[in-house]
């Protein structure tokens, strides 16, 4: 039962794309949503099913088959659910649904084609990570995790005709393929140390294992491999560039890509790991110390974004980085805790904004708008929800999980880590309500759609045309943003912390993933820690709201002030506003002497250069430019046997010297 | 590594005979220059036009025919010296041979490679022509 | 009168007959006459293929020369695969660019036949011989369109370098025959096995050459050269077939030579091999992402892609040499598709070959630019493609055999080439059609036949790959 998980979007997938440009677009939507809703009801049934198993035996497999075998070593096809894979597969196929169902309207100006190449993608991209999630080895989860860069990949270059757009998807899969190839060096690694990539043989093999000390260790190196691969897939520090980028695609996709799926894997993977990961502390260490430093990062340039998609595309690096400091001090739980409660608020932030852009006919810049609160009450509740929820406001989901984060560090004794923490939820709340503030409240900044903008807008961009009045959310998308405000403020009940007086249901569900064989923790919090998680959870409360009034005096009652302040404070401004410039580093570090090795170096030099010059003689290297072109024509083929030679030469030289 | 002498001393002997034999030419040969033999290609005639003269194609396409089933006869003879002792597997092996070389000929033939003379040309412009 | 020495022959008899057959068909042609001689030739083929399904498990020998082992008959079939997808997309290519049928069909088996009986060589004088028999025929094809000078170019640029490679082999086999006495490939591994000759020079010597002879038909670096000229001078099938039979012949007399006979020299070969290996990973990679030719890229693609195979050489413990079989299957059936692609959206004009040609081909040729990219996925080694597969298991062979850095190279070439697949994607899925440029002609028949059997091929090895592992680790065992 569990292959139909990631069968029925495969299906979906195969429908609209070998049939689908024949099809009507209502049609292509409804199958596209439907295989989706029927994958979260099996979802659904396979997690029941798991629940009524006993907590230390709560494992469903299915072994489809077996996909390689070589001697010893056996790697099956199979798809497991435990506690870990039970939240992500209802998280993904949930929150994947109601994207789905979204996007039916939103993408309703695309020429039928184009609407059915899109619900293809997207069914493809659910399916792979649906797989992603099930597999039970590192090779299945592999398949899903390639493919998941692929599609996202697809769908941010979806509007291929806008340059940026095909660059940003380029880029995603550049970069990613990145952090493959540490993974897949990693992956390597371990199948040659434990002989096993099965999750759970793996942690039945390492969990006797002593600890690790120093960073030498395999287990280390291996852990940080995977790490590597990691911060490509959830943009973390150094790979984080893709992500603010992808929100080039359609909106309903970054939705997809920094809500439910994609960006999660990274964060599933460490957890799913969690028995390696805890036993190469100083691997654990850097994690927590990446994700810190990228969610400080990323919050303080989501401070001065102007684009309402790039500010949300931040801030979904700086949660991201909050995870894996969640992961990196060892509270597995409550990483997944947050990636489960973000998904939720994530996903109604973006949609949110989709509806924005929709109704203002593609404007993504956020100086243009203002006042909208007026004509979109719809968009501008949810939003405001969703808003309230990430800032950590307290009993919204984004408060109990985002707390649990900070408790944790906080509790390990990483005091300096948990300070970073929380000065990110600070700005967390300041840069959300900046935007909120900017886009809903005010005067109107933006007139009803202009023709002219309208005209390249659309052509690129195939968003709506409207015409002089703005207009709410059209039904399906309404409907999504109100399913998702209720689930960004009541996600985070599933895990409201004893100190609270609540159960940590959720902790206790997931702890037998991170330690398989044994019941659920059973915690009972000594009465000093609850007073310590209180005090630390008012102090966060506090935050946010420091963070929200100050937005609020900032940007609301004091406009001017932001500008002076920019002023004043011109270059870290630019520096802020310019990403720290760290795309325009890679690009003159790493991007532009590849290009430069392999075109000048490796090719016109070696192959035609070098060869030729050593066979003509060194004065032919004078006056090379046309030369070469000549000689590509006539003497090559005698510096084609010159290369053979000096390959004898250097053959037989070898054992002559050696 | 004691082998390494043996290499050298192939090696040498090789270049040392080229550069003996060049060298005792050089050494021994009478020269009695005259303009016709220092001319390219000289074979002490005086050279007659252009030594780039065209051939008609057909030249090569049958001198290289010629040579092949040449060399292959040539098979002929060791088989027929060890005829007895091969028996009939080598019989039907010489005979699978000329099978597939007479395959070749005849493929040769159709292709009117064997043709040549002015009385097959005009047959085949006479072709051409009814065809055009 | 027949005995059974003659049954290792078989298969290549098949493919004789059939190529004989197309000759003779061809001369008995009327001027204007249609011939089905492409079904000859898949008839032969298949009359290869069963006579090798017989044979297997067998170990039938004919003359003491040619062995029909699990491991030759496994690239046998491999050939015969490749023969008839060759074939398939022949048809239409021949008819649209009105290149002579007959002779084509004949070279194209005969050089097939070169290939099987170089994988069935067991002796040195034989590899020889089968390596100048598909060369020669190959060297034809690669300039059958006369009238494009670059053919011709390139045609001629391949045999003087393959007859300069052909030069050090012949003295490699020379200097072999000297220490040992044979050329007997079993013989010549009794005999280095026997006699401690790892302080003579001279076996280095030979080694090498013939190294050097393999190398350049696998176009390892530095003997890669040739390819870029030949394969985009080539008629893009040709390129295909080259690319994916050659190398397969070469690899199986390769591994035969090295793996058997030298196998008590592998401490002496393998840094050799090695340096090879990365070499030809590293260039084929980091030259293909310059290219802007499709041809020329895949040219580079398939120099890489010999490096990969030359992991599996060195690695040569016993998952090593089952991938380097089933690696040669799955590349074979790849890149033979990919360049089926380019071939059949040709026009006799214009070879559609340049990057910019594939601009937008999912607006004109839906089917074929889907195609093309899991042809694309797999070449870059993207599950869940034979590809992926095949990377898989050269470097975990590599990693088991504790070649970390080669392993690590590996993937990053192969990191790095997606990219350049990439691109094409990119070209096919998500940029505008050049409005003045003519639109490709429809491709039906038979090569959208071979093109759907080598992409169901793609996908179903590599989501159930195991029976040809397991096929190609049974075939491995039986020799080495």
């Amino acid at each position: 039962m569990l292959a139909l998980i990631p069968l029925f979007p495969l299906l979906g997938f195969l429908i609209n794309a070998l049939v689908g440009r024949r099809l009507p677009k209502t049609v292509s939507g409804s199958v596209a949503s439907a295989v989706m809703v029927a994958s979260f009801v099996v979802s659904a049934m396979s997690v029941w099913q798991l629940a009524a198993l006993p907590p230390a035996e709560r494992v469903l497999e299915q072994t489809l088959y077996t996909w390689i075998a070589s001697g010893d070593f056996q790697l099956d096809l199979t798809f497991r659910v435990d506690a870990l894979s039970a939240v992500m597969i209802l998280v993904v196929s949930g929150i994947g649904s109601l994207i789905h169902i979204y996007s039916t309207a939103y993408m309703h100006d695309e020429i039928d084609s184009e609407y059915a190449r899109y619900f293809s993608y997207l069914n493809l991209f659910a399916a792979f990570m649906l797989v992603l999630v099930l597999g039970a080895n590192f090779v299945v989860l592999f398949v899903g995790w390639e493919g998941v860069g692929l599609c996202s990949y697809l769908l941010i270059g979806f509007w291929f005709k806008k340059r940026s757009a095909s660059d940003a998807g380029k880029k995603a899969f550049v970069v990613n393929r990145i952090g493959d190839y540490a993974f897949i060096l990693g992956t390597l690694l371990i199948v040659t140390r434990f002989g096993t990539l099965d999750f759970l043989r793996l942690a039945e093999a390492v969990g006797p294992m002593a600890v690790e000390e120093g960073v030498f260790g395999v287990i280390s190196i291996a852990t940080l491999l995977l790490f590597i691969g990691a911060t490509g897939k959830s943009a973390q520090i150094p790979l984080y560039t893709w992500l603010p980028d992808a929100m080039e695609g359609p909106t309903p996709v970054s939705a997809l890509i920094h809500a439910a799926t994609m960006v999660t894997a990274g964060v599933y993977m460490i957890g799913r790991n969690a028995v390696l990961f805890s036993h190469a502390p100083e691997t654990m260490l850097i994690v927590a110390v990446i994700g810190a430093a990228t969610a400080l990062f990323a919050g303080t340039i989501g401070l001065v974004q102007n684009d309402i998609k790039r500010v949300l595309a931040y801030s979904t690096v700086s949660q991201l980085g909050l995870m894996f400091l969640a992961m990196g001090v060892g509270a597995f739980g409550a990483g997944i805790f947050h990636l489960y409660t973000h998904a939720f608020f994530k996903a109604l932030l973006f949609l949110g904004s989709g509806a924005v852009i929709h109704a203002l006919a593609g404007e993504q810049d956020i100086r243009n708008m203002g006042g909208l609160k007026r004509y979109l009450p719809v968009t501008y509740w949810t939003f405001l929800i969703g808003s309230l929820a990430i800032a950590g406001v307290p009993f919204l989901s984004g408060f109990f999980s985002k707390d649990e984060i900070l408790y944790e560090t906080f509790h390990e004794g990483h005091t300096i880590l948990w300070l970073v923490a929380a000065i990110t939820s600070l700005l967390t709340a300041t840069y959300m309500f900046r935007l909120v503030f900017l886009t809903f409240h005010g005067e109107r900044r933006h007139d009803a759609p202009a023709p002219a903008h309208q005209e390249d807008e659309e052509s690129a961009h195939g968003a709506p045309a409207h015409h002089d009045h703005l207009h709410d959310a059209p039904p399906a998308m309404a409907l999504v943003l109100i399913v998702l405000a209720v689930g960004s403020v009541l996600a985070g009940y599933v895990g409201v912390p004893h100190a609270l007086g609540g159960h940590n249901a959720l902790s206790s569900w997931l702890a037998p993933a991170f330690l398989p064989g044994t019941g659920p923790a059973d915690a009972v919090l000594p009465a000093e820690e609850a007073a310590l998680e209180l005090t630390l959870m008012g102090v966060s409360s506090l935050i946010a709201l420091a963070g929200i009034g100050l937005a609020a005096f900032i940007w609301l009652t004091r406009r001017e002030l932001a500008a002076r302040l920019a002023h004043a404070w011109s270059g870290v401004y630019t520096l802020l506003l310019n990403k720290y410039y760290v795309d325009e580093i890679y690009d003159a570090v790493i991007v532009r002497p590849t290009v430069r090795i392999s075109q000048d170096g490796l090719w016109r030099g070696f192959d035609v250069r070098v060869v030729d010059a050593v066979v003509n003689g060194f004065g032919s290297v004078v006056d090379a430019s046309a030369a070469v072109l000549r000689r590509l024509q006539t003497g090559s083929v005698r510096a084609y046997a010159g290369s053979l030679f000096i390959g004898v030469v250097m053959i037989l030289g070898y054992y002559l010297w050696r | 590594m004691d082998g390494w002498p043996g290499v050298v001393i192939m090696i040498a002997l090789g270049v040392g005979f080229a550069a003996v034999m060049i060298g005792l030419s050089v050494l021994l040969g009478p020269k009695n220059p005259t303009p016709e033999k220092l001319a390219p290609y000289e074979c002490g005639m005086p050279a007659v036009g252009d030594a780039r003269e065209r051939h008609s194609v057909k030249f090569y396409l049958v001198a290289m025919i010629f040579l092949l089933f040449d060399i292959e006869i040539a098979f002929l003879y060791p088989w027929a010296v060890a005829l007895r002792d091969l028996g009939w597997p080598g019989f039907v092996q010489v005979v699978t041979f000329f099978l597939i070389l007479a395959v070749g000929y005849v493929y040769v033939w159709r292709k009117g490679v064997l043709d040549w003379g002015p009385v097959a040309r005009a047959t085949r412009a006479a072709a051409r022509r009814e065809a055009a | 009168m027949f005995n059974s020495s003659f049954d290792a022959v078989v298969p290549m008899l098949c493919v004789v007959l059939a190529a004989l057959a197309s000759m003779g068909a061809e001369a008995f042609r009327a001027k204007d006459e249609e011939m089905p001689i492409g079904g000859l030739g898949i008839v032969g083929l298949a009359g290869a293929g069963i006579s090798s399904g017989l044979l297997w498990n067998r170990n039938a020998a004919s003359f003491g020369v040619l062995v029909a082992d699990n491991f030759a008959l496994f690239v046998t079939l491999t050939l015969v695969i490749v023969g008839i997808l060759t074939i398939m997309f022949s048809s239409q290519v021949l008819r649209r660019d009105q290149l002579p049928k007959g002779e084509y069909y004949a070279l194209l088996l005969f050089s097939l036949v070169g290939m099987i009986m170089m994988a069935m060589a067991n002796d040195l004088l034989i590899v020889f011989i089968a390596l100048e028999t598909l060369s020669l025929s190959v060297y034809v094809l690669t300039g059958i369109r006369r009238d494009d000078p670059k053919a011709t170019e390139a045609a001629f640029k391949y045999f003087l370098l393959g007859a300069f490679s052909s030069a050090f082999f012949l003295y490699g086999i020379a200097f072999t025959y000297g220490l040992t006495g044979t050329t007997r490939l079993d013989q010549v591994g009794a005999y280095l096995a026997a006699q401690s000759m790892s302080d003579n020079p001279l076996i280095l010597v030979a080694l090498g050459l013939l190294l050097v002879g393999f190398a350049f038909k696998i176009s390892a670096v530095p003997f890669h050269m040739w390819t870029p000229d030949a394969y985009e001078g080539a008629p893009a099938i040709v390129s295909g077939f080259m690319s994916t039979g050659v190398k397969a012949a070469a690899f199986a007399a390769f591994a035969r030579v090295f793996l058997s006979s030298f196998e008590p020299f592998s401490a002496d070969w393998a840094p050799i091999v090695w340096i090879l290996a990365a070499l030809t990973m590293i260039l084929g990679t980091v030259v293909g992402v310059a290219q802007s030719n499709l041809k020329r890229m895949l040219a580079y693609s398939s120099i890489a892609h010999g490096g990969y195979l030359l992991v599996g050489l060195v690695a040569a413990n016993q998952v090593g040499k089952a991938a380097i079989l089933f690696y040669l299957l799955a590349y074979a059936v790849t890149n033979l598709a990919a360049f089926g692609v380019i071939a059949l959206l040709s026009s006799r004009e214009k070879e559609t070959d340049e990057l910019r040609d594939f601009a937008g081909l999912w607006h004109t040729h839906p089917a074929l630019a889907a195609l093309m990219t899991v042809c694309l996925l797999s070449l870059g080694g993207l599950p869940p493609t034979v590809g992926f597969i095949g990377k898989w298991y050269i470097f975990s062979a590599a990693v088991s055999a504790g070649y970390y850095g080669l392993a690590v190279i590996g993937v990053l070439t192969s990191v790095i080439s997606v990219f350049f697949y990439l691109r094409v994607v990119v070209m096919m899925y998500m940029a505008d059609r050049d409005a003045s440029a003519p639109v490709p002609s429809q491709v039906t028949g038979l090569g959208m036949v071979a093109l759907a059997a080598s992409i169901v091929a793609i996908i179903y090895l590599g989501i159930l790959p195991t029976p040809v592992l397991d096929l190609a680790a049974e075939s491995i065992a039986t020799i080495f």
